[in-house]
């Protein structure tokens, strides 16, 4: 044990290291054929499923040594890594069914804002920063876990396998982001008077973002028995939500919701003042350094 | 058999040292001393690197990092409990971190300014830890020695990525090769500081060897990294920034240069180039958690009474 450390200047002998160096592909195993359907309508969904997952997963990050203790330091990394995990398979397959050559990587950090395709709900600043904090956090955990759960949940049977396959690997990580929110929406409703304000002001902020949520894609539509669509899984959704807000005693929120533009919205690139922000972020060491080895 | 006498012999047949059996005061207040420092040094550690997750490179990098820095939290975590079991307070002990009562390692209050700086911090930083806290593993007080096993196995890891992803730079373009040797360059001379003062200057090195809670000297330790970083670096490709470092075959070992220790004590003090913006941070989350804690408390409560 007194030389962990000695083995390295070898770095291709695994032997040396604590662990492997070589973890299982997650999802080694699995059919990758792409089902007969439109590419460019697959694509263009693998990129939303993706996209909301890299998106948000970026926002959660941002609370990494900012947590209000450290407990919840851990689960919220935790949350960020299964969402990128999500991410890197669903973008990964976009740029297969699209087949000219472009990664992962290229599609998260080669694609130009109007180009992404992921939910408002996403992208919004819910805190750390100035745009929210723990409360709207907290919201918006249990707005967009219960609906990619029970999307997901239709998800597992599409006729493309590996959608199918991320979306099995996915409920059972969304399910504990989903117990992980509502614990937290008990505690604050529950809590004081004053954390009680914050996860009203939370459900607030986060609810104008649901009906795009539901919206029927064209994209969806043109992909029967591959994609699901978001509408069928309302009812689900409003029941779960229901059963927490009862729980903690909250009514449902009534506020306006922020209306698409000339029917496009976050799907079709239409996003909010946010995204370009956190696009330079995300972005800028890949594109300052053309041609560099990461 | 009087408790002392018990308490000597225990430590003296390198047997472990368990929360319910009876220490001097001294051994308590040393552990609580160096243990919390230790998880400080962890949670603070999250910042330098922190501060890069947003703008990762690639995906793969990106969840590398966020597991790395989300390891460290775990680590605080653990090394908290384990000062607990001494009966002291993890809420306490974050009060005097952010009063600046207590320390945390120096190498944290000097600022990340490439991405390189998050490998370098992997091999040099992380392999200096690990230099540092493998003894830890056999120290004499049980809870502590178990954590260090979980800890040094994750830095293992860490140190593992950091070295895996300089190797990938320096295999790529000229501008990211500059950047490696640019940030080993920052980082060599504070990364042999983490092994404290030299042996002549170290004041509590004495005691704590006799407790077995150290088991090796400062210059010992530096030497160990000294010795081990050299054929790494020159496997990688970069230069170590020491013109006196040279094999010494008569020794067995590198001799190397003189740390400046004025800006050791300088950092130490307080005064090094980020020690009062890493304070200000955690402070902040502090703060700004403070009515979530809060608010799980009373929530808590409540239930209790409900029950």
């Amino acid at each position: 044990m007194d030389n962990a450390y000695d083995g390295l200047t070898d770095a291709g002998e695994e032997k040396h290291w604590a662990f492997g160096t070589g973890f299982t592909a997650a999802l080694a195993g699995v059919d990758r054929a792409i089902p007969d359907a439109d590419r460019d309508s697959l694509t263009a969904y693998c990129l939303m499923l993706g996209d909301d997952a890299l998106i948000y997963s970026q926002r959660l990050a941002e609370w990494c040594s900012r947590a209000p203790e450290l407990e919840e330091d851990v689960a919220l990394a935790n949350i960020a890594l299964d969402l990128l995990g999500q991410a890197r398979l669903l973008l990964s397959r976009a740029a297969e069914i699209e087949g000219v050559g472009r990664d992962e990587d290229a599609l998260a950090y080669l694609r130009d804002e109007r180009e992404f395709r992921n939910v408002r709900l996403a992208e919004i600043d819910c805190g750390p920063g100035p745009g929210g904090d723990f409360g709207t956090t907290i919201a918006r955990l249990l707005i967009f876990s219960t609906w990619r759960l029970a999307v997901f949940q239709r998800l597992v049977t599409s006729a493309d396998p590996v959608l199918a396959a991320v979306a099995a690997k996915g409920i059972k990580e969304l399910a504990y982001h989903r117990d992980h929110a509502a614990q937290w929406v008990l505690r604050l409703a529950g809590g004081t008077e004053y954390s009680r304000e914050r996860i009203v002001a939370g459900l607030d902020r986060v609810w104008a973002f649901t009906e795009e949520l539901f919206a029927t894609h064209r994209v969806e539509a043109a992909l029967p028995g591959i994609a699901v669509d978001p509408a069928s899984a309302r009812a689900e959704f409003d029941q779960v939500i229901d059963t927490v807000l009862n729980a903690a005693g909250l009514d449902r929120p009534q506020v306006k919701q922020v209306a698409a533009l000339a029917g496009q919205a976050g799907r079709d690139g239409v996003h909010t003042a946010a995204m370009g922000f956190l696009l330079a972020e995300l972005q800028h060491i890949a594109r300052s350094m053309p041609g560099a080895r990461w | 058999m009087d408790l002392e006498r018990q308490f000597e012999q225990t430590v003296a047949a390198d047997h472990r040292v368990e929360p319910r059996d009876w220490m001097p005061d001294g051994y308590r207040a040393t552990l609580i001393r160096q243990i919390a420092q230790h998880a400080h040094s962890e949670i603070i550690g999250m910042q330098p690197e922190g501060n890069w997750i947003s703008r990762a490179p690639s995906l793969r990098r990106k969840a590398v990092l966020l597991a790395k820095v989300q390891d460290e939290a775990g680590h605080g975590l653990y090394l908290y409990a384990a000062a607990e079991t001494l009966g002291a307070d993890r809420a306490e002990l974050t009060e005097k971190l952010i009063e600046g009562r207590q320390k945390y390692s120096s190498i944290f209050n000097y600022p990340t300014l490439t991405y390189a700086d998050v490998g370098v911090i992997g091999w040099l930083v992380d392999g200096a830890a690990i230099c540092n806290q493998v003894p830890l593993c056999r120290t004499s007080y049980g809870p502590y020695a178990r954590a260090m096993i979980r800890v040094c196995k994750e830095e293992s890891f860490h140190q593992r990525q950091g070295y895996e992803l300089l190797m990938t730079m320096m295999s790529g373009t000229r501008q990211q090769r500059e950047m490696v040797q640019d940030s080993v360059n920052r980082w060599w001379w504070p990364s042999l500081m983490m092994f404290g003062p030299s042996d002549a200057e170290s004041s509590n090195t004495e005691q704590s060897m006799v407790w077995r809670i150290k088991r090796h000297t400062n210059d010992e330790l530096r030497q160990r990294f000294v010795d081990m970083s050299v054929p790494q670096a020159e496997k990688l490709g970069v230069t170590l920034p020491d013109p006196a470092l040279v094999w010494n075959p008569d020794r067995g070992h590198h001799d190397f240069g003189e740390i400046d220790w004025t800006e050791f004590w300088q950092v130490v003090k307080g005064e090094g180039p980020c020690n009062a913006e890493r304070i200000a941070h955690r402070r902040k989350a502090h703060e700004d958690g403070a009515w979530v804690r809060e608010a799980a408390t009373a929530y808590a409560r409540k239930k209790e009474q409900a029950a």
